[in-house]
């Protein structure tokens, strides 16, 4: 009887064996799933194009152009005209035998590229030519396209990620653009859009021969959103004009919103030369150039001594803190001694006698060392008084970084009682010690923006608005972000300091740089410096400063102007800021031969002298 | 009244047969479309000659039905001969296609004697065993009936097509059915568990514990009169064979037949080579889930990833476009139909229309256990196809032809 069930036995197990499979590996094995979809079905990436970037009157400053990869699928080359392609691709034919030997390891089926971000115009060229190469391609993508070489330093720039940034960034594909600098940089999530996803079914040999499931699962990527920024492309491409063949920086900002008008840095470089395939051999170039440093943003960056601009806040915290009154006046003989055999030189005759209007216009060093001294020596120790003082300055945004939508800045310097502690021992130092301070040399260091920003402030009459480059047009949003930062100064008091520096421009240090029609207020500064030249400290020709604002009621724009090695505020600074305040006013500048003076004035003799390897002049 | 052919028929097996071969076409239509719609009924595609075949089946069944069952009787030793002649007359006149001689090229067919062999020898052999002398327990009728089956063995063996070659094994449960000592079960039963754990392990580790099971048991029945000689000469025997299966893989077979091992054992695995077409399989049933991904909408069999699929392969199709679902509802639906034939086989009066019938169910069996278990990943690969399902004419239209003799016999089974 057994033998009649032995078929039936063995058809009944090995059905039972199959279903007991079929269980595993359909119900309970889900990784067979997966594994599917990954060989079968393709997902591939659909990038939105990135966010367009305008200047605040509407002008486009970022586009973007389309440029070609080559590709190649190794196994599908047949015999091509060598020549004809590395003519094309201007490389050596040994290059080209590696760069293919190269694609070829990585895999023979799946298309790598041999050369990447061809022009779309060369391109055209040679696609009626691509017939003859079987196995070649193009592959379009995007890149950035700047419609004006300014701004470099704002906008920043844009490049394929990296593999070690791919570990921390899960959201980016290799190859992917992301921004590295500036607004490309900062906003680069509102830019970059959001990706979409294309899913295309493949057969066994990896090759696409459809969409899959007629694009079921298919997702449109989310265009990135366009950025308007505070910036006025006439006024900055104006200022960089201004600022050729000069090294330092110029902001501008308008008081009332913060918003950044200009942010002009010299020597800039044409955003152009970082997009394309000439990328990182024009980077390398940039990055070389250690001296004159086009990469590096000096109105962010640099921490300069903010020289005499700094005496208007000295004044203003005096006034606060009620050690002097308009009607203080102070003597001044060429200068004076402020501590035994300690003496401080000024440009003021002798027997000079200023009050506080004509300390301001004359920048008489002696009027505000004293003004100084009282600050400090107010209370019984002088450390009292300079921590009080140095908290007047960081409610100007000194000494801190000020929170603006770019990721590159300094926080500058605003020395405290620490700090003199250690340099001097506690109670060994005193007003005299420190009265560099007094006329913005020493210790203290700003950036051009901070020095802008604090312009702002006393254009305001005693508030500033954190400075920004992304405008925002919703009025509540804008509010809410960009609240008033108010200094401790009271209002009154700045009337005075103001009209010092309308004085300045009128009578005093900066007459060039008056304006028909427009009552500007500036002060301007002239900075020592020191490098180390071979192991030497060794003094350089002054820094040209002149911060400004007009017009002296309701200010439309503040703005400071940075010429390194300009010898005297008056001579670089002042009439630059004083054109672009023109410029920006008017819209047109008259005064051309005023202009033509700054266009064509250079200072690189100036820049060259230390490095001449031979004893030089400064000052002259 | 009940007498009639018409209510004589295996109606169910009718049934079966017909659910198997339509959703046999219409997972060839799936496993051969490429987003462009076929013409089903279009001779120069393979679905359209499928169905054309079938169609010509069903036409030639009516007459099949009204043949008396003692012509296949008395012509069985001819149409053994012919068949045996049409293997021979391959090395002459064969179509030679992917490496093996199988095929006679008749216009856009393909006819491979081999398929029809399987009928011819089930009908020989059921011709023999119901010789009345004929005792299969007899050294030289079981000599002959070896012979018999042999002979259409090595001839398909030297095409080569070791795969359709082994359906002949099946026959093996015939010779059980009628008689063959079941120790000659346990036997090749010890031997595929001596073979497989030889592979999984080595020699050695097999001997003792072959030794050990020996061991035990004749301690278990040992009585006063057990004798130890024959379990020392079984263990004798079972430690030659596990050494010699041991060299015989490591130094007769070829690589490849040896991967193809390795890889069903889980010794190896290798998803690009010689692993690739299990995987692949594998992937792709796996990936059809409970319910499937729907019909014509597998990615896996749309991607072509599984070689051979229309035609070893269509199980994977199934699994993936039909899930859990399909795939169990279709080896039921095997299940059923070797059930129901060897049921029916039981109740026949005739030793040559049993022995036929019990053949047929054999063949149905190995095919169904060789093909579904490689594509599932138990077997190794041996290329056969799965009856009724897969796509080739002369496999759909041998199986159908052993169908439809199995139903004229059954019709006839009280004469």
């Amino acid at each position: 009887m057994i033998r009649k069930f032995v078929l039936l036995s063995f058809t009944l197990l090995s059905s039972l064996m199959f279903l007991v499979q079929l269980l595993s590996l359909q119900i309970f094995n889900q990784n067979y799933d997966e594994l599917s979809l990954n060989n079968a079905v393709e997902k591939r990436p659909v990038y939105p194009p990135r966010g367009l970037i305008y200047d605040r009157n509407g002008i486009l400053l970022v586009a973007n152009q389309p440029v070609y990869d080559l590709m190649v699928i190794p196994e599908d080359i047949e015999v091509f005209d060598t020549l004809e392609l590395i003519s094309f691709l201007e490389i050596t034919k040994e290059e080209l035998i590696k760069r293919l030997r190269n694609v070829k390891q990585f895999s023979s089926k799946r298309p790598s590229s041999i050369s990447r971000q061809i022009s779309k115009e060369k391109r055209a060229l040679f696609q009626e030519k691509m017939w003859k190469y079987t196995g070649f391609y193009f592959q379009k993508k995007t890149i950035r396209d700047y419609t004006l070489p300014i701004a470099s330093n704002i906008l920043g720039y844009t490049s394929e990620i990296n593999s070690a940034e791919l570990k921390t960034k899960n959201d980016y594909d290799l190859g992917e653009m992301i921004g590295r600098q500036g607004i490309e940089k900062t906003y680069e999530k509102i830019l970059k859009g959001k990706k979409g996803t294309q899913f295309f079914q493949k057969d066994r040999f990896n090759r696409i021969i459809g969409s899959y499931e007629e694009g079921k699962y298919d997702s449109k990527p989310d265009a990135g959103e366009n950025i308007t920024l505070t910036i006025d492309a006439e006024l900055q491409t104006y200022g960089a004009s201004l600022m050729q063949n000069k090294r330092g920086g110029i902001v501008a900002i308008e008081p009332l919103t913060g918003e950044v008008l200009a942010l002009v840095t010299a020597p800039s470089y044409d955003p152009n030369l970082l997009v394309g395939n000439k990328r990182s051999e024009n980077f390398r170039t940039l990055v070389n150039d250690t001296i004159a440093k086009p990469l590096f943003d000096r109105g962010l960056q640099a921490e300069y001594s903010p020289g005499s601009p700094f005496k208007t806040l000295n004044a203003l915290i005096a006034l606060q803190e009620n050690v002097i009154t308009p009607e203080t006046i102070f003597s001044c003989n060429q200068g004076h001694f402020y501590a035994k055999g300690a003496f401080m030189k000024c440009h003021c005759q002798v027997g000079t006698r200023n009050n506080l209007l004509k300390g301001v216009y004359n920048s008489c060093n002696s009027y505000f060392a004293k003004t100084y001294t009282k600050i400090i020596g107010k209370d019984s120790t002088a450390s009292f008084g300079l921590e009080r003082w140095k908290t007047h300055l960081e409610r100007f945004g000194l000494g801190n970084y000020l929170g603006y939508d770019l990721p590159i800045g300094k926080k500058g310097f605003i020395p405290g009682n620490s700090y003199y502690d250690r340099w001097y021992q506690k109670g060994r130092w005193g007003p005299s010690t420190i009265i560099s301070n007094a006329i913005g040399q020493g210790e203290i260091l700003s950036t051009p923006i901070q020095m802008a920003n604090f312009t702002a402030a006393i254009a305001n009459r005693g508030y500033y608005i954190k400075p920004h480059f992304k405008k925002l047009n919703n009025k509540i949003l804008r509010d809410s972000l960009f609240n008033k930062s108010h200094t401790l100064i009271e209002a009154r008091h700045f009337e005075t300091v103001i009209e010092g520096m309308h004085q300045v421009v009128e009578r005093g240090t900066a007459k060039v740089a008056k304006i028909q029609g427009i009552e500007v207020c500036g002060k301007t500064g002239t900075a020592e410096n020191f490098i180390r030249l071979n192991g030497e400290k060794t003094q350089l020709t002054d820094h040209s400063i002149f911060v400004a604002f007009a017009p002296k009621e309701n200010p439309e724009i503040a703005l400071v102007v940075f010429v390194e090695n300009g010898y005297w505020g008056a001579r670089w600074a002042a009439p630059i800021a004083s054109l672009m305040i023109e410029k920006y006013l008017n819209g047109k500048v008259k005064r051309t031969w005023l202009e033509n003076r700054m266009l064509n004035g250079s200072l690189i003799s100036e820049y060259m002298k230390p490095l001449s390897g031979t004893s030089f002049k400064i000052n002259e | 009244m009940n007498n009639t052919l018409f209510f004589r028929l295996d109606w169910i097996s009718i049934l079966i047969y017909t659910c198997l071969v339509s959703f046999g076409l219409l997972n060839i239509y799936s496993a051969t479309y490429q987003q462009i719609i076929l013409m089903p009924f279009n001779l120069s595609t393979v679905v359209g000659k499928q169905f054309w075949i079938f169609i010509g089946c069903v036409i030639i069944f009516p007459f099949i039905l009204y043949i008396k069952s003692n012509f296949f009787e008395h012509l069985s030793y001819i149409f053994y001969t012919i068949s045996i002649l049409s293997l021979l007359g391959l090395f002459a006149f064969g179509q030679k296609i992917s490496g093996a001689n199988s095929w006679y090229s008749i216009g856009s067919f393909g006819l491979q004697p081999a398929e029809f062999a399987k009928i011819t020898t089930a009908l020989v052999v059921a011709k023999f065993l119901s010789g009345i002398q004929t005792d299969i327990r007899k050294r030289n009728y079981l000599f002959k009936i070896l012979l018999l089956i042999l002979i259409p063995v090595i001839l398909i063996l030297l095409q080569p097509d070791p795969g359709s070659a082994f359906v002949f094994f099946g026959l093996f449960f015939v010779f059980i059915r009628e008689g063959l000592d079941l120790k000659w079960l346990f036997f090749g039963l010890g031997l595929i568990v001596i073979f497989i754990t030889t592979l999984v392990l080595n020699p050695l580790m097999v001997s003792l514990g072959v030794g050990s099971i020996i061991f035990i048991i004749y301690r278990l029945i040992k009585k006063s009169n057990t004798k130890l000689n024959p379990f020392l000469i079984s263990l004798g025997a079972c430690v030659c064979f596990s050494f010699s299966v041991d060299f015989i893989f490591n130094s007769v077979f070829e690589q490849r037949h040896r991967d193809r091992f390795n890889i069903i054992l889980g010794l190896e695995t290798d998803t690009k080579g010689i692993g690739y077409n299990i995987n692949q399989s594998k992937i792709a049933i796996g990936s059809g889930g409970f319910s499937g991904k729907g019909y014509l909408n597998g990615t896996q069999t749309k991607g072509n990833f599984v070689p051979e699929q229309h035609t070893d392969y269509i199980f994977s199709t199934i699994g993936e476009e039909w899930g859990f679902l399909g795939s169990s509802l279709l080896i039921c639906l095997f299940t059923l139909l070797i059930f129901r034939i060897v049921y029916r086989a039981e109740k026949q009066s005739s030793i040559f229309r049993r022995v036929y019938c019990y053949a047929f169910a054999s063949m149905l069996f190995i095919h169904f256990f060789i093909n579904i278990g490689m594509a599932l990943g138990l077997v190794p690969t041996v290329g056969i196809p799965l009856p009724f399902i897969s796509y080739g004419g002369s496999s759909l239209m041998a199986f159908s032809l052993m169908l439809f003799i199995y139903l004229n016999f059954d019709s006839q089974r009280l004469l």
